[in-house]
């Protein structure tokens, strides 16, 4: 099991260097572009251009530019954004709690709710509501999550605000909480339905097919047979099971979610965390933020990915290379 | 980003074991077809995904013809008729404020403005035809590209094996280990601001290309496609026909193209409408965000970023596209279960028992 550990936290760090030299090689070396341009932000002054090649190095060789890069990001952690003037690591971790309470909160409602439907399709299987609940999943991974978001705001924030249902909902934006418990549960409650709903149809099939899939083992027959009652061969026998690849799949899709696949759920409804500000640098072509918060946001996510293999194989023996 | 291909990672259709006479002396490939042709549900899927398709594909036709309008061109000042009244397409203190100008809303009436104008006096309707072109050419051209050369990069690396092997597939761990989202964005705003476009040997790319979106996001879904075809290609490479071929004196381009390629191609066949749904939606994300589609060409995804202005008073304009990527990407997915059920031998498994 160490050496599993020590062989993946390897592969980690190699992942990782592999991701900023990619970085490096989109912002910097793909032909027909002038990086200083690119980092200088819209009009820029010559001057500035020339100050920005001479603190990026880009007058010397490539290795040298990349170490200079690298260095600003993690080890001085000063770099600026041209458009704003500000320091753009401060920026992220300033903007990391609301991306992480919008992300915990749905990832709670798609887990309770993907799992309750995911049963109660296998439970129901030769009834109409199977494929009733099948189809409510498959609508909900067919659609596009920002669109769902500008419907629910088109609801609760205009056409039904005024109506006993929604007039509880604050205006778009994010409440911290510790400047107000309530304030922070209110504006995040649709944002986290909005963002669960794609993963609860996602689970919910996953879940449904690889319960069924199970159905058919040995040892659920042996459980059948031993005379164990439906509902505890399915709790503890099945269920348990089908509960390795959910976990494995909700370690990496948290992962991606928190590392910036929030993006779109952030910016429809106006949650400032690290997704929004990806966006807002898009629309001003910032280009140091979006290399910062694209390489954190990659990071967590491949450190999230090994942690969940390595949980992996201490579940299950069988995963262990030898 | 979930992506709904973990399930599929199967071996091809193979002849079942309990070949009933009236099925003996067709190919797998017929069996299939004929599965195919019995799941209704799979073929009105198909049915609607080609009405979508035709209608896009039919967007010039509906507005010179139908609406006689030029979906491309402000038409600030213009105006149209209504009940015998001639008004303005843009009007002065519109929606719930009174302030500003609001574009006039769906008239529901096919050929004149049917689902209103946008804040440019353009008509949504024959915007959202339009845009569904582009989006279904990007959807479209990106999973076909990813298939082939994910395809053809697996028969390599599973045929060859050794230190190609290790380099190919490294590479593609790597672009796996990093998020759809923040890769495609990465690619896009680089590509985006360089002012002479892209240019990798004959190949030149312009930011206001179809084929820019087109490239990133068949590039970024290399991998999804490729680790479980090359997996496939590993198992089959072992078979005992392979090891006949080779006793013959095949080549290997024989061996790879006539004798392992038929046996992974129905697992690409049933990941590729899964992989249009993926795509239009990848797209529809970069749009929505101002890096996939760029003015003056229109998509699902950029109008309903345009619209956004306009939801509160105005919602078709952000409706009307979602509704259809909702059904595109809908109708794909049943068809593509569709599609995975008449190729798996083990879909009859889960459609009986």
């Amino acid at each position: 099991m160490l050496t599993f550990i020590v062989r993946r936290s390897l592969w980690t760090v190699l992942v990782m260097f592999a991701i900023t030299v990619l970085v490096f090689v989109i912002f910097f070396k793909i032909p027909g572009i002038d990086p200083a341009r690119q980092i200088a932000g819209r009009n820029p002054s010559p001057q500035i251009l020339t100050a920005i090649r001479h603190e990026f190095g880009l007058d010397r060789p490539f290795p040298v530019q990349y170490a200079l890069m690298m260095k600003k990001m993690f080890i001085s952690r000063d770099l600026m954004s041209y458009s704003t003037s500000t320091k753009v690591i401060p920026e992220i971790a300033a903007a990391a709690p609301a991306t992480l309470s919008l992300v915990f909160g749905a990832a709670l409602i798609w887990v309770v709710v993907a799992i309750a439907m995911g049963v109660a399709a296998a439970v129901l299987r030769g009834t109409i509501l199977d494929p009733l609940l099948m189809i409510i999943a498959l609508i909900g991974i067919s659609m596009p999550v920002f669109w769902l978001g500008e419907v629910v705001n088109l609801v609760t924030q205009s056409r039904l605000h005024h109506s006993f249902l929604f007039s509880w909902v604050p205006p778009l934006g994010y409440t911290s909480f510790t400047q107000s418990p309530v304030g922070w549960f209110k504006g995040l409650f649709f944002p986290w339905i909005t963002l669960s709903i794609l993963y609860i149809g996602f689970y919910a099939r996953v879940l449904r097919a690889n319960l069924l899939e199970i159905q058919n083992e040995d040892y659920v027959r042996t459980a059948r047979a031993k005379g164990l009652t439906e509902r505890r061969v399915l709790l503890r026998h099945v269920l348990r099971t089908s509960m390795i690849t959910f976990v494995s799949l909700f370690g990496l899709d948290f992962g991606v979610l928190v590392g910036g696949g929030a993006l779109l759920t952030e910016v429809v409804f106006a949650i400032h965390g690290v997704g929004f500000l990806t966006y807002q640098s898009l629309t001003n072509l910032d280009l140091p933020v979006i290399m910062a918060t694209v390489v954190y946001g990659a990071f967590f996510i491949v450190l999230a990915n090994t942690l969940v293999d390595i949980a992996y194989a201490g579940l299950d023996p069988r995963v262990r290379p030898a | 980003m979930a992506i709904a291909l973990t399930e599929s990672a199967e071996p091809p259709a193979q002849a079942p074991e309990d070949l009933a006479p009236e099925i003996s002396g067709r190919s797998p490939w017929a069996l299939a077809g004929r599965r195919l042709r019995r799941n209704r549900i799979a073929l009105a899927a198909l049915v609607l995904f080609l009405l979508i398709v035709a209608a896009s594909f039919a967007a010039p036709l509906y507005a010179n013809d139908v609406a006689h309008v030029n979906p491309f061109v402000n038409n600030l000042n213009g105006t149209t008729v209504i009940n015998g009244h001639r008004i303005p397409l843009l009007q002065q203190g519109g929606g719930v404020l009174k302030l500003g100008e609001t574009p006039i809303g769906p008239t529901w009436d096919i050929g004149n403005y049917f689902l209103g104008a946008d804040q440019n006096g353009r008509d949504v309707m024959a915007r959202v035809l339009y845009g569904g072109r582009s989006s279904l050419e990007i959807g479209i051209g990106s999973a076909v590209i990813c298939c082939v050369i994910a395809t053809v990069l697996a028969l390599i690396a599973g045929y060859f094996r050794g230190v190609i092997d290790a380099v190919l597939s490294r590479l593609m761990d790597v672009i796996w280990a990093f998020p759809v989202y923040l890769l495609a964005i990465s690619i896009a705003t680089a590509l985006l601001t360089a002012p002479a476009g892209l240019s990798i040997g004959p190949l030149h790319l312009v930011a206001s290309s179809l084929w820019l979106p087109t490239v990133i996001i068949a590039f970024i879904y290399l991998p999804y496609v490729y680790r479980p075809i090359r997996g496939n290609v590993l198992s089959v490479a072992e078979k005992e026909f392979v090891q006949a071929g080779i006793a013959q004196g095949a080549s290997d381009l024989r061996l790879i193209f006539s004798d392992i390629l038929p046996n992974v191609v129905s697992q690409v066949i049933v990941l590729l409408p899964l992989m249009i749904a993926t795509t239009i939606l990848t797209e529809s994300a970069l749009s929505f965000l101002s890096i996939g589609v760029q003015p003056p060409n229109a998509s699902w995804g950029t109008i309903i970023s345009d619209g956004q202005s306009l939801l509160y008073t105005r919602p078709w304009v952000s409706i009307a596209p979602g509704i259809m990527i909702v059904l595109t990407v809908l109708a794909l997915n049943v068809f593509g279960d569709g599609v995975r059920d008449a190729l798996d031998p083990r879909a009859k498994l889960r459609v009986e028992g």
